[in-house]
């Protein structure tokens, strides 16, 4: 039997509401098994609750991130585009890991319809990662770096 | 067409993947930063989010929409209704990048969206359209008006979809409503032209769904009363509409089938009439370049899916069906479950819902976001449900509707439920048509 908007919505909420880490659910022809917590992730690019086997290609999931620094800051995307590491091809990066920034560093380019917005790191410090690959689409919010605060 | 970019959110959202399933279609749905755990960004293949809370900010930025359809590899774009629905900016862009807009073609969209010229093009096919016309001051809006006949309408030509409306009783009002129409027109719609237009007292709202391909068909696929209305947003559809005259009825539809056809209007839409329910003449208001609100009344009626049959259409297929093969069997009505307080003169009622659950019925279908959880967002419309009862008759539609509604869990939020039992018990309702203005007088 297909599954109905109303079964998928129902194993969401049981999956939500559970409290327990490992959920299996099982009827004829079909079988998911749900572990939580095991993967982070950070964005909503990943695939997330997608029906099995259903995500569509074309978005990276972001790698996952390091263990959890209090001390480090991401900057997020200030909007959906495309994230450019240079001023132009050929260019090098505006920043790598270990660039030490000031707040108003231009720290990457966001594109949206060939209108090209530069991004400043919003605060100062010692990029210790860059979470995002040079050419894709980031969302808005989405972590583009992360900064050792000065 | 693949994978499609669902650029809105809402049950019309959710309405859209369900769509894109049942065609096999993958579906990615762009979200706001308030929208990134609904329920149609959960249904989905994938969801992104496009930008903050505001409208402004994300749904309405039809570069952002652009951009992350082609981020997200998809070939097609379905606006929904509202927001970027009737954008003939986003029509165009989309096609300048390779990107299927579902919907009509970017000049139709231009052309409709200025009421003037709709009228104009309404008047060239033959149409009957109200006695009215483009006024420059208020001079010219008195001379007018004391031609056609107080109370007359003061409308926005960049208006539509009930927006940018004005009643004028008599002479002494005009100035000053003619000076706010004016800064209002500017304001909502950057479009300070207005038209002043013959009022009708007892009137209904029907409109027609029309459906056309890249091939050179068009039918229609009847027509719906929606004049339970209130400050001119609709509140309960049905079809048929009730005690319309069969020959004014078939005049209507093939008035909607000739404009579709003299305008070169492609996928589905809906042509706009008021029907003056003392004389049955009935005239064109608009065309709507869009998926309604209310088509599941006709969903159900005829027992197809409108929103499918948008994107086959949009992907270069034909019909696949002749105006002799849509029939239409037994009767439908909807209401809106809204979150506003009607003991607060119907402000939105934003919240958290506690609750919220509506019962399996036979003949019921209920297209919503809404779950217990859901938050409503003080940011956009407050539409959380829609009831559709679909009956042999319309006695067993209303039965199905009244008890849809009595047995429906809603809690957080204040919401127009009771409202809606009211006008489907009263008499006036119950015994068939109400004109426009009836809520508003059964509510003073």
């Amino acid at each position: 039997m297909p599954l109905t908007d109303q079964d998928v919505r129902e194993i969401l909420r049981i999956i939500d509401t559970a409290g327990t880490r490992e959920i299996r659910v099982e009827t004829s022809g079909f079988s998911l098994h749900v572990v939580i917590g095991e993967v982070e992730s950070s964005s909503a690019l990943s695939p997330g609750a997608a029906p099995a086997g259903a995500a569509p290609g074309g978005l990276p999931s972001p790698s996952e991130p390091p263990p959890t620094n209090d001390d480090v800051e991401p900057i997020e995307s200030p909007m959906l585009g495309t994230f450019y590491r240079a001023e132009s091809p050929g260019e090098p990066p505006f920043v790598e890991v270990g660039t030490k920034v000031e707040a108003d560093t231009i720290v990457c380019i966001i594109e949206v319809m060939k209108m090209m917005n530069s991004v400043p790191a919003g605060v100062a410090g010692t990029i210790v990662e860059v979470c995002s690959e040079n050419g894709q689409l980031v969302e808005y919010g989405a972590p583009l770096f992360r900064v050792e605060p000065a | 067409m693949k994978r499609v970019f669902v650029a809105n959110r809402g049950e019309i959202a959710v309405r859209i993947v369900r769509a894109c399933r049942e065609l096999q279609l993958e579906c990615v749905v762009g979200v706001s930063d308030a929208d990134r755990n609904g329920l149609a960004a959960r249904l989905a293949d994938r969801s992104v989010c496009i930008g903050p809370a505001p409208a402004s900010a994300s749904y309405l930025r039809d570069d952002l929409v652009v951009q992350a359809a082609l981020g997200t590899g998809c070939d097609a774009i379905h606006p929904g209704y509202g927001f970027l629905a009737e954008s003939a900016r986003l029509a165009t862009r989309a096609a300048e990048h390779g990107v299927i807009f579902i919907g009509p073609p970017a000049e139709v969209i231009e052309m409709t969206g200025d009421k003037l010229q709709a009228r104009e093009q309404a008047t060239l096919a033959g149409l009957p359209v109200l006695p009215g016309r483009a006024v420059e001051s208020v001079h010219d809006a008195q001379a007018l008006a004391l031609q056609i006949g107080y109370p007359v309408l003061l409308k926005a030509a960049g208006g539509g979809g009930g927006r940018g409306i004005k009643l004028v009783h008599d002479a002494a009002q005009l100035p000053q409503l003619f000076t706010l129409a004016r800064a209002e027109a500017v304001a909502a719609f950057g479009d300070d032209r207005v038209y002043v237009e013959r009022f009708i007292a007892n009137a209904r709202h029907i409109e027609v769904q029309i459906a056309a391909d890249g091939h050179g068909s068009t039918v229609h696929l009847g027509e719906r009363d929606c004049s339970v209305q209130r400050r001119y947003q609709k509140l309960i559809e049905e079809a048929p509409a009730p005690g319309l005259r069969g020959e004014v009825c078939e005049s209507i539809r093939i008035a909607a089938v000739t404009l579709a056809r003299a305008i070169g209007y492609r996928n589905l839409g809906t042509v706009e009439f008021v029907v003056d329910a003392d004389t049955d003449e009935f005239f064109f208001l608009e065309v709507n370049c869009r998926i309604q609100v209310e088509h599941p009344v006709t969903e159900t009626l005829t027992g197809r899916d409108l929103v499918a049959l948008q994107m086959r259409i949009a992907d270069g297929e034909p019909l696949g069906f002749a105006q002799g093969d849509v029939s239409f069997s037994g009767h439908s009505i909807e209401c809106r479950l809204c979150a506003e307080d009607p003991a607060h003169d119907f402000r939105p009622s934003p919240g958290t819902l506690t609750a919220f659950a509506a019962p399996a019925l036979g003949g019921l279908r209920v297209d919503t976001h809404c779950e217990p959880g859901t938050v409503i967002s003080p940011y956009y419309d407050s539409l959380m449900a829609k009831l559709i009862a679909h009956g042999e008759d319309r006695e067993q539609a209303m039965a199905v509707l009244i008890e849809a509604l009595e047995e429906l869990e809603v809690e957080g939020v204040e919401c127009n439920r009771m409202l809606l039992i009211d006008v489907l018990r009263h008499p006036d309702f119950q015994a068939g048509a109400v004109p426009t203005d009836w809520l508003a007088r059964a509510l003073a």
